[in-house]
């Protein structure tokens, strides 16, 4: 099975019926893919799959052949959004974060800060209470509204 | 375990003809949290998710027709979904969040049949027939006839839903689900209406199966007022205790979305 994995072409010998999940960490050994339920509810998870936000561990590894996969990987570690992470201190434990940076990617430019809320919806983090996951996108995707946005915590630098 | 893939829907209803214990899948988003939990004990599967033929919205004759594997956020990206059928759309925002969206289909939710599912009380109310496709041809199922028993239908094994289609819907169209979050969350009620010259009412997570409301739908119509019409949705419903809920909020809960759905439909 081939598809393109963080831009690079794969090639997979895997059982038809595998989640991509266990794909991408057992056969592509990238650990970056955290399983958090298993059951499609928390997002830990997540992978863009033709640049849409998915649960790995839901997608039989058989429906991503000549789809494009990107994992956290496929960001190497300085993208503006990961950095944006770092900058706002937006991860605790870390289980959450590789699946909200990449949902993150997905949001609109310009996006109000209900709409980062609800296209972070499916992505749990137990940890931060949020607030700080929100300003890293916003950070990102609607720079101008950062400092003066509905959240009182907007004004902190 | 095996996975047919074929390339076209006749070739899937042969494959289906030929494998009758397959278990479809469309985007797995009911599946695989089965198979997950090994809850599901299937060996050959058959996917439907590269079927690109079964996932067109369109309208024509009047009738809304949304193919089988239309995702949740191709349903509220649609124009034609928007216009004619709302609250389908209202819906769809509100089942699991965007990662789900994306994968989980309109047919998947009919096919998974929970009472729980959250467009089947706008599909009921909305008049929905169930377009059902096998080798041997096509029948159609208004999808109030569909459900039998608790995630028991009328599909045959050597069937799979093709299509949704909606007829005209003349009045004003509400949806409301209440979850323990407003993303994410499976609902321990969810309500579905449509205010005309009659009025058109379902309910989930109710009973075995979604709900038409006929009785209360009737107390509406003919101005019996919603006191009485509450009393109608007392008697139609059959919620239970369960990890999500207990009757008595589920009761209390259908009554005031009854209530509501009258009170933000009146007129202009």
């Amino acid at each position: 099975m081939r598809f393109t994995l963080n831009g690079a072409p794969v090639e997979i010998a895997a059982p038809p019926m595998a989640r991509l999940l266990d794909v991408l960490r057992e056969e592509c050994g990238l650990t970056g893919t955290k399983e958090g339920c298993g059951e499609g509810e928390c997002g830990a998870c997540t992978v863009l799959l033709d640049g849409e936000p998915v649960c790995a561990c839901l997608v039989p590894v058989a429906q991503v052949i000549d789809c494009e996969v990107l994992t956290i990987e496929g960001l190497g570690g300085d993208h503006a959004m990961q950095q944006a992470f770092v900058a706002e201190g937006a991860a605790q434990c870390g289980i959450c974060t590789p699946g909200m940076v990449l949902t993150a990617l997905t949001i609109p430019p310009g996006s109000s800060i209900e709409e980062v809320r609800a296209t972070l919806a499916g992505n749990l983090c137990r940890c931060t209470g949020y607030e700080a996951i929100y300003r890293a996108a916003m950070r990102v995707v609607t720079p101008a509204l950062q400092p003066t946005g509905k959240f009182k915590a907007f004004g902190r630098e | 375990m095996e996975l047919l893939q074929p390339r076209t829907v006749d070739e899937a209803l042969l494959l289906l003809r030929e494998n009758p214990g397959a278990t479809p899948v469309a985007g797995g988003t009911d599946l695989y949290v089965a198979l997950n939990l090994g809850t599901l004990q299937g060996t050959r599967f058959l996917d439907l998710w590269g079927l690109d033929e079964l996932r067109q919205i369109r309208e024509a004759d009047g009738v809304l027709s949304v193919g089988a594997l239309a995702s949740y956020s191709e349903i509220i990206r649609s124009r034609a979904v928007r216009a004619r059928l709302p609250m389908l759309a209202s819906a769809a925002r509100e089942i699991g969040g965007v990662q789900i969206q994306n994968r989980g289909t309109l047919g998947g939710n009919i096919a998974n049949g929970s009472p729980a599912g959250d467009s089947l009380p706008v599909l009921l109310a909305a008049d929905a027939t169930v377009v059902l496709r096998s080798a041997a041809g096509e029948r159609r199922i208004q999808l109030v006839d569909f459900y039998v028993g608790y995630r028991q239908s009328v599909i045959r094994p050597d069937e799979i839903i093709v299509a949704v289609e909606v007829p005209r819907t003349d009045g004003r169209q509400w949806f409301r689900k209440v979850g323990t979050r407003a993303a994410q969350a499976i609902s321990k009620v969810v309500m579905a209406g449509v205010r005309g010259e009659r009025v058109r009412l379902a309910i989930g997570s109710m009973a075995a199966v979604p709900l038409r409301l006929r009785r209360t739908e009737e107390a509406l119509t003919s101005g019996a007022g919603i006191e009485h019409a509450r009393a109608e949705l007392e008697a139609e419903i059959s919620p239970i205790d369960d990890l999500r809920s207990t009757e008595r909020y589920r009761r209390r809960v259908a009554g005031n979305l009854l209530e509501r759905f009258w009170r933000e439909t009146a007129g202009e």
